[in-house]
């Protein structure tokens, strides 16, 4: 479109989200999968770097791998699960943070711009996971009606209030926390990358297309603005990465501890 | 500004309902996040795992080094201490000796000056006794000589005249007066 010309503005909404195949006729390699994958590759290629000598004087690349690492293992594991049972849970628990962070700041990177999570599938996913496994490590340590019991009846509730308290417990210990993990996680990315988008694009119409010297004027602080805007995404890309795992963390810690 | 907005709904033409996943990314999303875990669990965390033990283990066999270094220090401290005390006890002993002979020492050595003056006074004594017998014993058989001398030297000259006889016994009394003097001084001698 040449510039002087108005044309349409059309405004970055759901239908962004619904991107073509990379390669025609292949229809599950989308751009999220292709980012995702090379969020595993990065992940799996720096740690297998850093770990590979698992030196006593670490070189600067196992220190900030261990720096990494030590971040969900000591502040997110150790903290919310407590220091008799959090190693279990590590590996699942980096991996989780990494990829989920790694897919957001694809939000960010520039040429990438697209947060896998913005997807619900991916986010889904992780919630399924994370709700099988804080689930199944309850179960394990208390048996079916020992861990129903540990997450549906709070302790020092009195009896006649427990047809009350039983199903409020079950629907937001049980039923809830995949939904609103995984809408949480989703929710925040697509909001965030359409902002980006009604920022970013909004301001590149105004200036190119609109064919209005004030609306340029106004574009070209759009601009300005939507950078500020990428700056702000990148600070809830991190923060949702580390909200979903924290509260996995506290979910596995909730179900294994001794008490409610 | 409404004219910005208003095609969005119009471009959303086909339905896309962002709650409904995609079965490929669901499908995706296992496989990579059990990849994920599986790498971390097989690969990453027991080296990251090992090099923290591998640490624990070095900064406490460091601490335990320096513990038995110190153990040591200490006890080299406590011996060369306990040396240091038997040295100062040796020392202060020698000097006790040492004080106690020398006191000895001159106790006898002041025992054997005595002892040897009055030797000396004593032997100086015996001499003096023996000189004054031998000069007694001489004054008198020189006496006994001078007074034969002196008779005869009467019966010699005997009547030359007064005068000659006086004079002579003047001369015998100054001869004898000299040899009373000579012997007196013999005696103070000693």
């Amino acid at each position: 479109m040449t510039a002087g010309v108005p044309t349409e503005f059309i405004a970055p909404g759901p239908q962004s989200f619904d991107l073509p195949p990379i390669i025609p006729g292949v229809d599950w390699f989308t751009k999220p999968v292709l980012v995702a994958a090379l969020s595993v590759v990065v992940i799996v290629w720096f740690y297998w770097a850093a770990a590979r000598k698992s030196a006593v004087v670490p070189s600067r690349l196992q220190f900030a791998g261990e720096l990494g690492y030590n971040f969900v293992r000591n502040s997110i594991a150790r903290d919310a699960i407590g220091s008799a049972e959090y190693m279990k849970y590590v590996p699942y628990l980096c991996g989780l943070f990494y990829f989920i962070l790694l897919n957001n700041v694809a939000g960010t990177i520039p040429l990438i711009q697209f947060p896998t999570f913005s997807h619900i599938g991916w986010a889904y996913v992780a919630a399924v996971m994370s709700w099988v496994i804080y689930n199944a490590a309850g179960i394990k340590k208390k048996g079916v009606w020992g861990y129903f019991k540990h997450q549906t009846m709070p302790a020092g509730v009195p009896l006649w209030l427990m047809p009350l308290m039983i199903p409020i417990e079950f629907i937001s210990n049980i039923l809830v926390r995949p939904i609103s993990l995984s809408l949480r996680l989703f929710a925040n990315m697509f909001a965030g990358h359409i902002l980006l988008g009604v920022f970013v694009l909004g301001g590149e119409y105004m200036v190119f297309e609109s064919g209005k010297i004030l609306l340029g004027g106004v574009g070209i602080i759009t601009f300005i603005m939507g950078l500020a805007i990428a700056g702000l995404e990148l600070f809830v890309q991190s923060i949702q990465a580390y909200i979903f795992v924290v509260l996995t963390a506290q979910y596995i810690g909730s179900a294994i501890s001794d008490e409610h | 500004m409404t004219t910005l907005v208003l095609p969005l709904s119009e471009a959303a033409g086909e339905d896309v309902n962002p709650l409904l996943p995609h079965t490929a990314e669901i499908i995706f999303g296992f496989v990579f996040l059990i990849l994920l875990a599986i790498a971390f669990a097989k690969f990453v965390v027991p080296r990251f795992e090992k090099a923290y033990a591998d640490r624990t283990a070095a900064i406490e066999g460091g601490m335990e080094a320096a513990k038995q270094a110190q153990a040591e220090a200490k006890a080299a401290l406590e011996k060369y201490t306990a040396q240091l005390a038997n040295a100062r006890q040796e020392a202060a002993k020698i000097r006790e000796d040492a004080r106690e002979q020398g006191a000895a020492i001159i106790a006898e050595m002041r025992e054997q000056a005595n002892a040897e003056s009055e030797r000396i006074v004593t032997h100086a004594r015996a001499q003096i006794d023996a000189e004054r017998a031998q000069a007694v014993a001489s004054l008198r058989s020189e006496v006994g000589t001078m007074a034969t001398t002196l008779a005869g030297r009467i019966v010699g000259e005997s009547l030359e005249d007064e005068a000659r006889q006086r004079r002579t016994v003047e001369r015998f009394l100054a001869e004898l007066e000299e040899s009373e003097s000579a012997r007196q001084a013999v005696g103070t001698d000693g």
